[in-house]
């Protein structure tokens, strides 16, 4: 689904990514851990197509296409969602209108006719009962006051409305309780098919606990220096990253 | 079908009787403001004397007024020996059939999705089957009688009901209040008259768009609104639809009276030809409107939404007269290129326990100037006066401005008077985010925007907030780069 290969890119000249090598199959679950800093939500913007990052080597291919040369709004379309770890504000713009507008842009382009009102409301009652998003939030402007969880459930909500092909969860499970953690949680498990696939930045193994993962990646300093099964999140949770940190020093002083 | 037929005719008399296509002589008047051209407007029109001399009384004002310095933008010379004061309305291109229209208008009338045979009465194609909106217009004309209200033209209420016009015109905004007022006193070509009985509530929006003649009622345009006693009236003025227009001035007057416990909703929705990109041609469209709330929980509110015209200047105001009385303004005006918008309210507390609440957006785009111009006054008698004020500007790009000039003068010390005012951005993360959903950034602009808007567009009738969204848009289209 996802192939990733050498990524570098930066902000303002700054290198922040140092080539990244990532393949994602379909029906897979991968989790990206890593200390603050080290190029995770960078990465979560390079392949969402974020402006202001500068791809400068590399390339990344979504379902056999070239994903850097697709506009933000077609990889949205071509099936990429992206959880942000900060969701924006947009007043007076209503929730439910706004997704109103982008699923009818999504099956536009897939040349599908928009839902009728009344399908798209049976499917956003579904869809809010399966990660019990507060109907009242529905109506409100977009994600404006929202509190932190609310505004993480949202991003599921909407994931579970757009049902993309990958989905990039940044952070989701920061500012969740965790009766939220769970039913979150819950939701994407039962999104989970053979035909897409996630891949979930977190710093806490309990999310994983939760959904599952195929793979751990550990970034660090814009590389991927550590890749295992979902072993490698409990021992991250025990030892840290220090000794990760110290090996990927040793490895770059031998380059 | 012989309705159809009937209909027909009517139009075909109604132009004749307003002199719109027969009267050659009105094109060959002199250009020039004197008091010939003023008896001569008058006589053509059968007026009676005491409107001619109401008209002589507003040229003496106007000759004695210089044009003000105070506005923040420069002010065009306008050479008023050079206008036409008494041109055939119909001064608009007449076109056979819609395909020698400008394209790009009809793909604009398009996009506002505006029937084909509305599409032509706005473009100027000789009106010859437009039987909805006419037929619509004879039924509601029926029903209004039958409550008793009048909603006709300023010169049928002249020949009709001297009475209420004689009574009321003039007496919100005097023959002297500013240049424009005078000027388009000695001059006003005609505009709209409404009256409703006491206790009536006027069961449709009035709307001078269904009035065939209205789009060609000129540039000095007049209209009076009174709402008696325990009466409502919402009043919808303008089109959304670009009017190409060859006057580069508009100097109308709108007056309204709301009596005890009656209300008045105005709205408006401008979209004036703006001029090009480089700011050649465009109207000039400096408007005097104000209303008068004379009798105790009476209440009048204004809507606008402006997105046209080169220059817009213009402050719906209230005179809160009546104890309880309210005073409303809502206004979005967005700017772009080179347009300069210099708009707001007046709100002038006088009786007890009155309120008013302002909510004004301003959105600046291109090289737009938009500036927020608003006086609260407090009279002394008006204890317990209350007034919001929120004033907000969003930017789009970094060559256009927002200025905002709140006056308050309070002279009594029980007043609560709130002033909110913000400045925004369209934020690239917003955009961001609506392309991350599959929504392409004209789309996330406009989505943005009428978020923006949404308290005001929320005031407007339900049919006209739909297309002052559109309208939105449109305008903003290409603004973000
Ligand atoms: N616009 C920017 N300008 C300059 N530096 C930036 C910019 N955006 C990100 N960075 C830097 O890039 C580095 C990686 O940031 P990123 O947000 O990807 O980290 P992260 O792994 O997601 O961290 P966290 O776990 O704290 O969310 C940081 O050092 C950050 O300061
Ligand atoms: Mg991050």
């Amino acid at each position: 689904m996802l192939i990733i290969k050498n990524l570098h890119a930066g902000v303002e000249g700054k290198q922040i990514l140092k080539g990244i090598n990532l393949t994602v199959g379909a029906g897979e679950v991968h989790a990206i851990m890593g200390p603050n800093g080290s190029g995770k939500s960078s990465l979560a913007s390079v392949l969402a197509g974020k402006e202001n990052y500068d791809v400068t080597e590399g390339e990344v291919i979504f379902q056999g296409k070239n994903l850097l040369d697709m506009s933000p709004e077609v990889r949205a379309r071509e099936g990429v969602f992206l959880a942000f770890q900060y969701p924006i504000e947009i007043p007076g713009v209503s929730n439910i209108n706004f997704l109103k507008t982008a699923l009818a842009e999504i099956r536009t382009y897939k040349g599908l006719p928009p839902l009728d009102a009344k399908e798209f409301l049976r499917q956003s009652k579904e869809k809010q009962k399966l990660v019990e998003f507060d109907a009242k939030l529905v109506n409100r402007s977009l994600n404006e006051g929202f509190s932190g969880g609310e505004k993480k459930r949202n991003e599921i909500f909407q994931l579970a409305m757009l049902e993309p092909a990958l989905s990039i969860l940044d952070e989701t499970d920061s500012g969740l309780d965790i009766d939220a953690l769970r039913i979150v949680s819950k939701g994407v498990n039962k999104l989970r098919s053979s035909n897409n696939a996630f891949i979930i930045i977190t710093h806490y193994q309990r999310l994983l606990e939760y959904i599952v993962p195929d793979f751990v990646h550990v970034l660090y300093n814009g590389r991927i220096v550590k890749s295992g099964t979902k072993e490698l999140a409990l021992e991250l949770e025990d030892k840290g990253y220090d000794w990760l940190k110290e090996e990927a020093h040793e490895n770059a002083a031998t380059i | 079908m012989a309705n159809d037929n009937e209909i027909i005719d009517n139009i075909a008399n109604k132009e004749y009787e307003f002199g719109f296509v027969t009267d050659i002589e009105m094109d060959v008047a002199p250009a020039g403001l004197s008091e010939e051209t003023i008896r001569y407007i008058s006589a053509k029109k059968n007026e009676p004397e005491w409107l001619l001399d109401w008209r002589l009384k507003g040229l003496q004002a106007f000759s004695r007024t210089k044009l003000p310095e105070w506005q923040n933008f420069p002010l065009p010379k306008i050479d008023f020996q050079k206008i036409s004061y008494y041109a055939a309305p119909k001064s608009k291109k007449k076109y056979d059939s819609l395909d020698q229209v400008d394209p790009e208008l009809l793909a604009t009338f398009a996009k506002l999705g505006i029937p084909l045979s509305e599409q032509k009465t706005l473009a100027g194609v000789a009106v010859d089957v437009v039987f909805d909106s006419v037929s619509v217009t004879t039924t509601y004309k029926e029903k209004l009688k039958e409550l008793g209200i009048i909603f006709c033209s300023f010169g049928e209420a002249v020949r009709e009901h001297p009475e209420l016009v004689r009574k009321y015109v003039g007496s919100v905004v005097p023959h002297s209040d500013n240049i424009f007022a005078s000027l388009n006193t000695a001059a006003f070509s005609d505009g709209s008259f409404v009256y409703i009985p006491k206790g009536v509530r006027c069961p449709m929006e009035l709307s001078t768009y269904f009035r065939i003649n209205t789009e060609n009622t000129g540039q000095f345009e007049r209209t009076l609104i009174i709402a008696d006693e325990g009466s409502y009236v919402s009043y919808l003025e303008g089109c959304t639809a670009p009017m190409r227009d060859e006057n580069q001035l508009h100097a109308a007057v709108v007056e309204l009276i709301a009596m005890e416990n009656a209300e008045i909703k105005y709205s408006t929705v401008q979209n004036w030809y703006p001029g090009d990109k480089n700011g050649k041609g465009g109207i000039y469209n400096f408007v005097t409107k104000r209303g008068i709330c004379k009798g105790a929980n009476a209440k009048i509110s204004w809507t606008q939404v402006e997105t046209g015209s080169a220059i817009t200047w213009k402050y719906p105001s209230v005179i809160l007269q009546g104890d309880n009385s309210t005073g409303e303004f809502y206004s979005v005006a967005v700017t772009r290129n080179k347009q300069v918008a210099d708009t707001g309210t007046k709100m002038y507390h006088i009786g007890r326990n009155t309120r008013s609440r302002i909510i004004s957006k301003g959105i600046s785009a291109g090289e737009g100037q938009n500036s927020y111009r608003g006086l609260v006054q407090i009279g002394p008698k008006a204890d317990q006066a209350r007034n919001f004020t929120q004033c907000d500007s969003l930017l789009i790009g970094d060559r256009c401005g927002a200025h905002t000039f709140p006056y308050i003068e309070s002279k009594n010390n029980t007043a609560t008077v709130e002033h909110e005012a913000t400045t925004s951005k369209i934020g690239e993360d917003q955009i961001f985010y609506l392309n991350q959903r599959g929504i392409d950034s004209e789309k996330a602009v406009a989505l943005i925007i009428n978020g923006y808007a949404r308290e005001v567009l929320n005031q407007l009738p339900m049919e006209f907030a739909v297309e002052a969204q559109k309208l939105l848009s449109i305008t903003l289209e290409g603004s973000v780069g």
